[in-house]
């Protein structure tokens, strides 16, 4: 009885040693695979790539309703998800169909059908290598601001004065609370390959932070306590702190040409 | 089955002589044998070809796009939602909420196959293409198993695709599934995905006998486990089956071929019969056939009793 007992526990751990290395490999296959999705452009309306990836059902039909054969589903071989819709914009961008006939396509909601405006889709985000950017080099291109869709919004034209022995420069600028990350730009740039390219915004787009107080910029007064803008004033100082504990009125060091002056 | 061959002397009495299959010298009763494989190699092929049409040739019915998507998902005629249940259950597991759509086209699609059982593997799924051609030329080398493997290694399977999808966050299995690859490529342009149609051809024909559909697919295994309610079977006669054990010899999954409790039942009563009706055509007494479960089953032979004289 005591041997069968053991040989069955026996026999119950080498299977979940079994399952745990397969679980494993497993596992690594799918963290492998999701690995990869910073690198691809999804259609408009795509969930946070996260939740994308976890709804997308890899059909395709989104892939079928775009008229312009944008979208194409990532083969095994390719440096994006298995299966899931991407485009790549210097073979064919999107085209911002008004109607977004990709998005009611979708019928697991991997593309949120509240998107009804295709100017508030967000594929990705512009940016400009000015090493290769014509406009930078003092040549007057601004191809990409002209094809741009939301021309004036998500690329404008920026003046950089004559300066003594300089070229003046007309510069395109993207504005990331415009592009829509279409990828008519980095279609249309006329660079060997193109200086203009659409990402990840995740791969470019810094953070300033909330204790930054850009004085010449920001309504609210500045003051020396170094509160975070978004969280009112009334409820900062947590209770917790002691009187006696708390920041000074003026920091140490804020006002140090003053320090030691006053009585 | 090879102790059925030779039956014993107390079902001699009571049993017709045994009679192999015997294949049809015209090509006209050869083709009549190969009625179902042609109808399986149809359908199979035919579904591929309509997403293919659909997607390249522009297919339309009334107006309406003809068949839109994949197996995964799909869309007939612009209205009717169809989804493969297992990767709606994955990404349900995964916490990802969904829109109705898709739902409503697994409840479709699983009560489609509640209706006809395990169709998917036998009559729709590409992959069963690839598996029977390496199971065919399997036979044609005698090739020998590499090792066993038990058959309920894929319910595990199957299980551990649950559970990762619910640790994971995606749908596990639909990330590595070869048959999605197989399809999705078919479909939407071939790439390297089909190396893995190739691995299971290779692990069928070399390594294990009907290794993945009968072993390690867990897309298999659940449709199994909704084919225990399928209400189409196969039909099984006791009073005229010889026990020539002809129907387990072409059957890929012969345990579902008990006879003992398919007379007791008068049908194939297993979840894992994929309605293949490969053993149909071959049954030299006609023992078998398709017939929904509510069918009364055949009388059962009365058993002569040892007392009489």
């Amino acid at each position: 009885m005591d041997d069968k007992r053991r040989a069955f526990l026996l026999k119950g751990l080498q299977g979940a040693a079994v399952a745990a290395c397969g679980g494993l490999v497993w596992a690594h296959l799918l963290r492998q695979e999701a690995a990869a999705s910073v690198l691809a452009l999804r259609p408009p309306g795509a969930l946070a790539e996260a939740d994308f990836a976890a709804a997308c059902i890899k059909c395709g039909q989104c892939a079928q309703a775009c008229p312009y054969d944008t979208l194409r589903m990532a083969r095994a071989e390719e440096n994006v998800p298995i299966g899931t819709p991407y485009f790549v914009p210097r073979d064919i961008p999107c085209y911002m169909c008004p109607d977004i006939p990709c998005v009611p396509a979708c019928p697991t909601g991997a593309l949120d059908p509240a998107l009804t405006d295709i100017g508030k889709g967000r594929m990705g985000l512009a940016v400009i290598d000015a090493e290769s950017c014509l406009s930078w080099q003092g040549l007057r291109c601004e191809v990409c601001y002209r094809v741009c869709p939301v021309k004036g919004a998500a690329i404008t034209v920026q003046n950089h004065p004559r300066r003594i022995s300089k070229h003046a420069l007309f510069v395109p600028t993207v504005h990331s609370e415009a592009c829509t990350g279409c990828g008519m730009c980095e279609d249309a740039c006329p660079t060997e390959l193109a200086a203009i390219r659409v990402i990840n915004p995740k791969l470019v787009q810094g953070r300033i932070g909330s204790h930054y107080r850009l004085g010449w910029k920001s309504e609210t007064p500045i003051s020396q306590e170094f509160v975070p803008l978004e969280v009112p004033a009334a409820e900062s100082p947590p209770a917790a702190v002691p009187a006696e504990k708390a920041a000074p009125k003026t920091a140490p060091g804020m006002d140090f040409l003053n320090e030691g002056l006053q009585p | 089955m090879s102790a059925t061959n030779t039956p014993t002397a107390g079902q001699e009495s009571r049993r017709q002589p045994v009679r192999l299959y015997t294949p049809p010298a015209t090509f006209g009763g050869k083709l009549w044998g190969w009625r179902y494989l042609i109808l399986r190699r149809v359908a199979q092929v035919g579904i591929l070809l309509l997403f293919f049409g659909t997607l390249h040739w522009g297919w339309t019915l009334a107006g309406q796009p003809l068949l839109r998507g994949n197996l995964s998902a799909s869309e007939l005629l612009g209205v009717v939602p169809l989804a493969d249940p297992f990767a709606v259950l994955q990404q349900l597991f995964s916490g990802q909420p969904l829109l109705d759509t898709v739902l409503v086209g697994a409840a479709i699609l699983l009560l489609f196959y509640v209706l006809a059982g395990r169709v998917f593997c036998a009559w729709i799924c590409p992959m069963n293409m690839v598996t029977d051609l390496a199971g065919w030329l399997r036979g044609k080398f005698g090739v020998s198993d590499l090792f066993r493997l038990s058959r309920s290694t894929r319910y595990w399977i199957l299980a551990m695709a649950l559970v990762l999808s619910a640790l994971m966050g995606v749908a596990a299995f639909e990330w590595v599934s070869p048959i999605s690859m197989l399809h999705r490529e078919l479909i939407y342009g071939v790439g390297l995905g089909l190396t893995a149609a190739l691995g299971i051809f290779i692990l069928d024909l070399l390594i294990l006998k009907h290794g993945w559909c009968g072993h390690l697919c867990p897309l298999g295994a659940f449709y199994g486990l909704v084919g225990k309610f399928a209400l189409l079977r196969v039909r099984f006669d006791d009073a005229t089956c010889t026990h020539c054990g002809e129907c387990a010899r072409v059957c890929h999954e012969p345990q579902v071929l008990n006879l003992k409790l398919a007379a007791e039942r008068g049908r194939v009563d297993f979840g894992e019969c994929t309605n293949c009706a490969r053993c149909i055509p071959i049954c030299p007494e006609n023992s078998l056939d398709f017939a929904w479960r509510w069918k009364a089953p055949p009388e059962r032979r009365e058993l002569p009793t040892r007392t009489q004289p």
